[in-house]
């Protein structure tokens, strides 16, 4: 277990320390979401009509920013060679990252993200929901991107090929997290969405490791 | 390791290896670029699967499960160090002796006989290479592992800082460690040799 937070230690260190992971993911989300009115025009009724799914959107596509370097840095310079001869096994390394990168990208977007859905005009009783919805949506985020961050290790442009395998598998949790605010928007019951939302991040959160520590297993032989 | 063969590609690299290695012994790979000594170093650390044969290791209470022995047993040194080039030598080097078992005490005392702590501060990307070769050495002193999988550990270490580590070879098999390294130099220490291209199999 020691590994398991020497691993977790170090991801939050590197996620929060140079290259501005966070920062970047932010920003782009924002950017992204500036981008809307401009777009579909800046009619606040019709703005506030799709301000929480514009959100969704937006936090799924700044989610993949990031994923690049979950696992292509450690690849590259040989580091994952050595987490593979480490005291925990790769599923747990493979957790751990996954972890990180739901605190240290998910959780400051999810933090953004009523900010964003405000601006563009949604009301303010949607809030805590948003916030809500956007913060257990990233532990799928998280989680099913690390997949598609360890399938594309090795291949050249693993970024473009990491957004085309994870964008799909990003489909329940914008349906999920959109739909649940939504639904509380127009006075429907809101928990069964929510309630789906939760179970994708946790399938994906107990499967995901298992399927990234295979693929790091496959990219190093 | 028995009757090992590793194929890579479409190329049988080499067929019929057999190699024991005991408490106390270093073995030198030698053998013509290309002729599977960093594969069998990655395949004895279970990254690599081969193509025949098996590796099997041996504790002190008998047969050890490969896994295991892996966890707590092995350290492999290849060309890459795994060392973030943005991060400060102190900072990467106490986490892969954290990760592989050592402790913060015995990280500082490898970084002060590998002469490192004027380094310490230092990010890893303004270490030369012999530096940074050094830093990695410091990882293999500091966390206690029996058996050391080196891959042209000497390289890039000038004449004193190799005969540092022929000391700390020394020291690690005085204490019952096993070494196999891949060569071209010879080893500072007595090892014996194990040439891959004498078990090169026909070709497939």
């Amino acid at each position: 277990m020691n590994g398991f937070w020497v691993m977790l230690r170090r991801e939050m260190a590197m996620a929060w320390g140079r290259g501005g992971g966070p920062l970047l993911a932010l920003t782009f989300f924002v950017a992204t979401a500036t981008l809307l009115p401009l777009a579909v025009g800046a009619s606040p009724a019709r703005l506030a009509a799709v301000a929480p799914g514009s959100a969704w959107l937006a936090l799924a596509l700044a989610s993949l920013l990031s994923l690049e370097r979950l696992f292509e840095r450690d690849y590259e310079d040989g580091t994952l060679d050595l987490l593979a001869l480490g005291p925990v096994p790769l599923e747990a390394v493979a957790f751990a990252k996954g972890l990180a990168q739901w605190l240290t990208n998910g959780a400051p977007l999810a933090l953004a993200a009523p900010v964003v859905a405000v601006a563009l005009g949604a009301e303010l009783r949607l809030v805590p929901l948003i916030f809500l919805s956007a913060l257990i949506g990233g532990l799928g985020l998280a989680f099913t991107g690390g997949i598609g961050a360890a399938l594309s290790l090795g291949s050249k442009r693993g970024g473009v090929l990491i957004a085309v395998l994870v964008l799909p598998l990003f489909a329940p949790p914008v349906i999920f997290g959109a739909g649940a605010i939504e639904a509380f928007a127009g006075g429907l019951d809101w928990h069964p969405a929510l309630g789906l939302l939760a179970a994708y991040g946790l399938a994906a959160a107990a499967l995901g490791p298992f399927a990234m520590a295979a693929a790091c297993r496959n990219a190093l032989s | 390791m028995q009757n090992l063969a590793i194929i890579r590609g479409e190329r049988l690299l080499f067929q019929g290896l057999d190699l024991s290695v005991s408490a106390g012994e270093a073995v030198a790979l030698t053998g013509a670029n290309g002729s599977g000594k960093t594969s069998l170093l990655r395949a004895l650390a279970g990254l690599i699967r081969p193509h025949a044969g098996d590796v099997r290791f041996e504790g002190p209470q008998g047969k050890l499960e490969p896994e295991d022995a892996r966890s707590q047993g092995v350290h492999l040194l290849g060309h890459q160090d795994g060392f973030k080039a943005t991060r400060t030598a102190w900072e990467e080097l106490l986490f892969q002796v954290q990760w592989t078992g050592g402790t913060e005490a015995s990280a500082r005392q490898a970084s002060a006989r590998l002469d490192l702590d004027r380094l310490a501060g230092l990010e890893v990307r303004k270490l030369s290479a012999g530096q940074r070769r050094r830093l990695a050495l410091a990882r293999l002193v500091a966390s206690p592992r029996s058996l050391w999988l080196l891959d042209e550990p000497m390289a890039p270490l000038d004449t004193a800082r190799r005969a540092v580590f022929g000391d700390l070879m020394a020291q690690h098999l005085a204490g019952g460690g096993m070494i196999i390294a891949a060569v071209h130099d010879p080893l500072p220490i007595a090892a014996r040799a194990c040439d891959l291209s004498s078990a090169m199999g026909p070709s497939l």
